[in-house]
């Protein structure tokens, strides 16, 4: 029932697309950011666009700034919420300013120029950087300013994102802008940041002005009294495609300009991060609530357009959960995403599968030609290691500008860290495959090749494998950032649980990749017994 | 010949001849070019300068597989293949030469040195003892019949029992079948009883090569009769 409507649903936007979208040659990509509000931007540009008769394919949670940004250049998503402040200091590296209007003014103007980037006219709302301290806490110390702040830094411990700690508009500047000196500042992630400063292991935590957890925590923001940081309008950024293919599509994105007051962005966002809404329906009713879907499209446009988010193959990372309440069982919770689950499953199966034939098919050949030639052999594989001291999400990074986002770069990354395990344990199998053995079939005449063939490789089988086990478990776990880029898999319930603050979410992810390592792992130990030839002990 | 590597020289303009049917025992300590110059006969090892002649054939011309195919080679620790039982080690030169019936050739082989197929052709290497392995390489070496087999040290791991019987075994198969045996050791007494004539290696150079007893009866330089007496050969 529910799939008839979504594919009844599908026809009415494709049938509309046509009318509407004029010559509308691929979908509408839209992507966000890995965090509330984000998504919930994003699936509101998707509604809106979907309502007007385009057809769309959600990138929601793509990936941060570097990410989200060098997809849209390479046009390969469309459209992104992005903010003004972060497209000067984080994009364009140029100093902070403090007029909202030249940073709106500089940003779509050098966008314009260098990419062709477009910043439409802001949604209406500032969401920067807060200064937050539990309410009691402040009160006890009698902060309200940042300047207050400074006084008694010294003696309170801060927990601040990663990101903030390095970013020029962030800590660094805010030190030098009140001479804040903390007693000390750990680097704590977004999702366990409000938890460490409820239970008081921090005293101070860097937040976003309309974020929804300062109203659940209840906590207090600190006012920046001098003005530091600057200011982050939030604006749809349209790629250089969509503006030539689709002009139609930039105007409907524009009806959203300077219609999203702080006020009511902080309480969309509440009810997605503290009362664990779904973001599709959250996103419909911002949407009618503005009057930009039109009557009739009340309760139950909600439920089909939560349907459609569904169908479509990222959407479903956007669902905060089934139920409204965060209680209930995790394994009920899983029970009831099980299909959604072994979709995930299979499909990062395959991301892992595929990168491993690719790499078992280089990997084998290229240790055994090394082992021939011994002579650059150490040098080809330790350059081929230094792969794996890339971290992950790195790799995928320098992946975007040559592959763009999706499947193709994941497997890309995937098959540059299967290499090393697999080459090692071909080339050192080989080596020193029992010498007496080689030496004896060498004299008796069997030629080079007949050597490798029946002696060498079937005495090293074993070894490489394991080679291939340990790749293909590693994979498993690698493979989880791969959603991080669109390539879907179970990283996506992670990710997007990450940015939602939902640790069951994060479960339904992280669990089934485990159990995935593990069966992966024993039938790899199955069928290294079997290629194991008889005869050794 | 002459052999020369990076640091040393291995043979040092070293000639010497074995008559078909005959055993020669090369017997020197380690270092004395006795394996590099039996190495020279099947190519594994090929001289800087000089000829080998192999049934009058000079080896340089032929095609090092096809030769060692025709050799017949035991090494030190047997070298069997581990992943293959005992049946298929000892038909593998059979089976490189295309041979038919290697599995016949192979049972015949197994009972010249004195073990049942039966019993033994199913058996993994790792399940023979030390002496039995042994017996396995020398029958992979005879399986195709080779007129000439070179025998690195092949008793040189076994215990002193399980040596003597598998010297007294492989001295009357070599006499049986007529086959020209050249035979590194590293022990006089062993030369001695097997091989008609030997030859003492030296620093890459050949000290003396004569009858077996005559090498020990008359001894043509210090280090043959100190070697002599060592082993206990000399006249009382």
């Amino acid at each position: 029932m529910k799939a008839r409507r979504r594919i009844l649903l599908a026809t009415l936007a494709a049938i509309a697309a046509i009318g509407a979208g004029a010559g509308q040659s691929r979908p509408i990509v839209v992507a966000s950011k890995p965090f509330a509000e984000s998504y919930l931007l994003g699936e509101m540009f998707a509604q809106l666009l979907e309502a007007r008769g385009f057809v769309v394919e959600r990138r929601l949670g793509l990936g941060a700034t570097e990410i989200a940004f060098g997809a849209l250049r390479e046009d390969a998503i469309d459209v992104y919420p992005e903010y003004t402040g972060t497209g000067l200091l984080a994009i364009l590296n140029e100093r902070p300013v403090s007029d909202p209007r030249d940073v709106f003014d500089r940003v779509q103007r050098e966008f314009e120029y260098r990419w062709g980037v477009r910043w439409l006219p802001p949604l209406g709302f500032q969401n920067t950087y807060a200064i937050a301290m539990r309410q009691d806490r402040a009160r006890e110390l009698g902060l309200r300013t940042l300047s207050d702040l400074a006084r008694v830094a010294p003696r309170l411990q801060a927990g601040f994102t990663p990101d903030f700690i390095g970013r020029e508009d962030g800590l660094p500047g805010l030190k030098r802008a009140y001479g804040l000196e903390f007693g000390g500042v750990r680097s704590l992630l977004q999702p366990v940041k409000y938890q460490a400063l409820a239970e008081g292991e921090v005293d101070v935590i860097d937040g976003y002005s309309t974020d929804g957890q300062i109203a659940r925590y209840s906590l207090t923001v600190l006012d920046d009294d001098r003005r530091f940081f600057p200011p982050y309008e939030a604006a749809a950024l349209v790629g250089a495609r969509l503006q030539r293919e689709a002009p139609g599509a930039v105007l409907v994105l524009t009806e959203l300009s300077g219609r999203l007051d702080e006020e009511r962005m902080r309480r969309l966002n509440e009810r997605v991060e503290v009362a664990g809404e779904e973001v599709p329906r959250v996103a419909t009713d911002a949407l009618s609530e503005l009057g930009l879907v039109g009557a009739g499209r009340g309760a139950e446009a909600g439920a089909a357009s939560a349907g459609a988010a569904g169908a479509d193959a990222r959407g479903g990372s956007a669902r905060v959960g089934e139920s409204e309440s965060n209680e209930g069982s995790l394994i009920a919770y899983l029970w009831n995403r099980r299909a959604e689950i072994l979709r995930l499953t299979l499909r990062h199966l395959l991301l892992v599968a595929l990168s491993l034939a690719a790499a078992v098919t280089t990997a084998v050949p290229l240790g055994l030609l090394l082992e021939r030639a011994r002579g650059g052999a150490e040098t080809v594989i330790r350059v081929i290691g230094l792969l794996q001291t890339i971290p992950g999400i790195a790799l995928l990074a320098f992946m975007l500008p040559l592959l763009g986002i999706g499947v193709a770069p994941a497997l890309a990354a995937l098959y540059l860290y299967s290499l090393y395990p697999i080459l090692r344990n071909t080339f050192t199998g080989v080596r020193d495959a029992s010498p007496d053995a080689v030496a004896a079939a060498r004299a008796l005449g069997m030629t080079p090749l007949q050597v490798l063939r029946l002696v060498r490789l079937p005495l090293a089988a074993p070894v490489i494998l394991a080679g291939i086990r340990t790749a293909a478990v590693i994979n498993v776990g690698t493979a989880t950032l791969a959603a991080f880029i669109g390539a879907g898999g179970l990283g996506d319930p992670i990710v997007a649980g990450l940015a939602l603050a939902d640790t069951r979410m994060i479960l339904s992810g992280a669990i089934p990749a485990a159990l995935l390592a593990l069966v992966v792992d024993a039938v790899l130990g199955l069928v290294e017994r079997a290629v194991k030839p008889g005869g050794l002990a | 010949m002459t052999k020369r590597y990076a640091a040393a020289t291995a043979l040092d303009g070293v000639s010497l001849e074995v008559e078909a049917g005959r055993c020669l025992a090369l017997v020197g300590e380690s270092g004395s070019g006795k394996t590099t110059l039996l190495r020279c006969f099947n190519r594994l090892v090929e001289p800087d300068s000089g000829e080998v002649e192999v049934n009058g054939e000079h080896v340089r011309g032929r095609d090092p597989i096809s030769l060692r195919r025709h050799v017949g080679y035991v090494p030190q620790d047997g070298g069997l293949l581990p992943h293959w039982r005992v049946r298929r080690n000892v038909e593998l030169v059979p089976r490189l030469l295309g041979l038919e019936n290697p599995a016949g050739l192979a049972e015949a082989a197994l009972s010249l040195v004195g073990l049942e197929a039966d019993r033994f052709a199913g058996r993994w290497p790792r399940e023979l003892s030390g002496g039995q392995r042994q017996r396995v390489a020398i029958a992979r070496a005879l399986a195709a019949r080779p007129s000439v087999v070179l025998l690195d040290e092949p008793f040189g791991a076994l215990d002193a029992i399980t040596r003597a019987e598998l010297q007294e075994a492989f001295d009357g198969l070599r006499r049986e079948l007529g086959v020209t045996a050249l035979l590194v050791t590293h022990d006089l007494h062993e030369a001695v009883r097997l091989a008609d004539r030997v030859a003492v290696m030296r620093a890459g150079r050949l000290e003396q090569v004569a009858e077996a007893r005559a090498l020990a009866a008359s001894p043509a330089t210090d280090y043959v009769r100190r070697l002599v007496r060592t082993a206990g050969l000399g006249a009382p």
